[in-house]
């Protein structure tokens, strides 16, 4: 049975001079239209699969330096350069043939991130033809799609557009007449935000436990099934086919130096407009908070940002003009994350925030390593008994003891993860802490974050 | 294999060394067993089956008891230790009952920022059921409280079954929403 979606959603994907020079629109074309994943419409409308024609006549290996031209970085989390990445896969010799796989990871768990069910919702094919091209440009016998399983309806709607891509002859044997033989799978998972880490994501795609994987080797030497992979974002691989289109030199223009390209950012918590927005890389973080989605939607001051999803540090009011990209946020002592600036006004507590937050991460961690299995653990009951009143002095110290033992021993990043948010709330908000424990109460007048009905 | 069987999952806790009796023997329909050989044919290893497969029995069954974890394991030739690892790992995989209409409420912190506390308790309240403690006596509804559910600018947002409702609920949307499960509108959670 298959379930494409009906009910337009309630937000818009635009705003006024969105689509011109200065703000190009590469990756939400035609977002808010629900019928724009047909092919017929992507290939009219959207200049659809014109940088495949343009791939496939192009050498490999010249398709990967396009892409390392264009400077195009991940857009998962980490900023890794993706042409760079795509050069590390082994290339056929006379003694040695591989089978290579590329594999999407859409398994988009990250609290405040929601920009890879767009492109998923109204631009699968941009994805696909991502997809094929990466594909071309690394030689890969197949590919696979991993979403979140909570997307059953994305699912169903990709692999519709897959359908269609092979009924078009852009997938399947002897690809337009290249020799080249190259389908897309799509795989559901089941629910665990830690198969966002790369090698966590190949273990659940081999039907095994998602639990990340001791690195070396790479995944470049031995991923999916033994075999070497590639894995890149959803946002990654539907940034390539605009690359391809425009050229990789003229791509490396937008935003700012070594971040090029657009970034599709997603605001959500106390603004006016909250929603997705595309914007070049390096576009300061007061603009889109103030000018875009306009300022706090409450009426009150805001107090503190996260400006890439739930494991960067939060930044408080006097970082809110750094611009958004990769390397500017570091210096900020944050991080480009996924692009979900998430807004808290002057009223959340942020003990309670932070308690949310290591919530989540004690809950995902998957158990393999002992400072993350058992830290986040510790750091959410210290934080419950702060928030219940029940809070001493020296658990801050305790706290700000525990982040250093958790962060960078651990075999993935959520560990690390978790202890963003932690140290920063500590720092910048030690007074909301205090006024816990001292007073038996938060500090801000808002609402309850948690719920009183039970947790997981 | 002769190692002790585990308990049965039930919605009551067990008290220490109680066992539930074996329950019934669960067999996959042969359309469902026809998909899964179909999908593990198309993957380069007959592993990666396992939790495709895991979905269909959860679809077929209901809920992933230990009779339908060892349903998957026959039907793709794997342990049986395996697939109950897997199945324990991942939370979308419901060890015990959960009601024709199941309702999972994010709660994380772009939502909670925009009322999900609050939203959690008015479904509890409306539905008689709190997360975890399994479906309505009259088997209709069922509450989890869930991680982010990537509708983020839209919250506070539930599932209801396989459908997303992001568009701001508040009250009254969720009394719509419930009346139309009441009128059997929607997906129901076995498909």
């Amino acid at each position: 049975m298959v379930a494409i979606r009906t009910k337009p959603d309630p937000q818009t994907y635009t705003f006024p001079g969105f689509g011109t020079e200065k703000f190009p629109n590469l990756m939400l074309r035609g977002a808010g239209d629900l019928d724009n994943w047909h092919l017929k419409v992507y290939e009219q409308k959207h200049e659809g699969y014109a940088a495949l024609k343009k791939a496939l006549k192009m050498e490999p290996v010249a398709v990967t330096e396009e892409v390392k031209a264009s400077g195009l970085r991940g857009r998962g989390g980490a900023g890794f350069p993706a042409g760079l990445k795509w050069s590390f896969m082994p290339k056929d010799t006379p003694e040695r043939k591989f089978t290579r796989y590329l594999v999407c990871n859409g398994d988009e768990g990250e609290p405040g991130t929601f920009k890879d069910r767009v492109i998923l919702e109204y631009n699968p094919h941009q994805l696909i033809e991502g997809m094929i091209i990466g594909g071309w440009a690394m030689q890969c016998q197949l590919g696979f799609v991993y979403i979140r399983g909570e997307f059953l309806w994305l699912i169903e709607k990709l692999e519709a557009a897959i359908q269609q891509a092979r009924d078009a002859g852009y997938l399947g044997k002897n690809i337009m007449g290249t020799g080249w033989d190259y389908d897309i799978l799509v795989h559901r998972g089941a629910g665990a935000y830690i198969c966002g880490e790369e090698t966590a994501l190949l273990n659940s795609l081999e039907g095994r436990r998602g639990e990340p994987r001791v690195k070396p080797p790479f995944p470049a030497a031995k991923g999916a099934f033994g075999q070497p992979t590639t894995i890149n974002n959803v946002e990654t691989l539907a940034a390539v086919p605009p690359i391809l289109r425009m050229g990789g030199a003229e791509y490396a223009k937008i935003g700012s130096p070594k971040n090029s390209g657009t970034r599709i950012f997603g605001v959500s918590g106390h603004v006016k407009r909250p929603g997705i927005y595309e914007l070049p890389m390096g576009t300061p973080l007061n603009f889109l908070v103030e000018e875009l989605a306009g300022g706090s939607g409450t009426g009150r001051k805001i107090k503190a940002i996260i400006p890439g999803g739930a494991s960067c540090p939060m930044l408080d009011e006097k970082d809110f003009d750094v611009p958004m990209d990769f390397d500017n946020l570091k210096a900020r002592g944050s991080m480009g994350g996924s692009g979900g600036v998430i807004v808290m006004d002057e009223d959340t507590c942020i003990v309670q925030a932070t308690l949310r937050l290591i919530r989540f991460y004690a809950h995902e961690s998957c158990g393999q390593c002992t400072p993350c299995r058992e830290g986040c653990n510790w750091m959410e009951m210290i934080l419950h008994r702060i928030e219940h009143g029940q809070g001493r002095m020296e658990d801050l110290d305790l706290l700000a003891g525990l982040t250093p033992r958790i962060g960078m021993r651990t075999l993935c990043p959520l560990g690390d993860a978790a202890c963003g948010p932690m140290d920063s709330a500590l720092q910048k908000f030690r007074h909301e802490f205090e006024h816990h424990i001292l007073h038996k109460t938060c500090y801000a007048k808002g609402a309850r974050l948690l719920s009183s009905v039970g947790a997981h | 294999m002769n190692h002790p069987q585990p308990p049965e999952t039930s919605p009551e806790p067990l008290a220490p060394g109680q066992r539930l009796p074996e329950s019934e023997v669960k067999e996959f329909s042969p359309e469902a067993l026809a998909e899964i050989q179909a999908i593990m044919a198309r993957y380069p290893d007959k592993l990666a089956a396992t939790l495709p497969a895991l979905h269909i029995a959860q679809r077929e069954f209901g809920f992933i008891s230990l009779s339908a974890m060892r349903a998957v394991a026959k039907a793709i030739g794997i342990p049986e230790g395996h697939v109950f690892g897997v199945a324990t790992f991942y939370t979308m995989y419901q060890k015990a009952p959960v009601g024709r209409y199941h309702f999972q409420v994010c709660t994380n912190i772009s939502c909670a920022l925009k009322g999900a506390a609050q939203l959690l308790e008015k479904v509890c309240e409306k539905t008689g059921v709190k997360p975890g403690q399994g479906p309505s006596p009259d088997g209709m509804w069922s509450v989890e409280e869930v991680e982010c559910l990537a509708g983020c600018s839209m919250g506070p947002c539930i599932q209801v079954n396989h459908d997303v409702y992001d568009e701001l609920v508040d009250e009254q949307k969720l009394v719509e929403v419930m009346e139309a499960c009441k009128r059997g509108e929607y997906r129901p959670w076995a498909h």
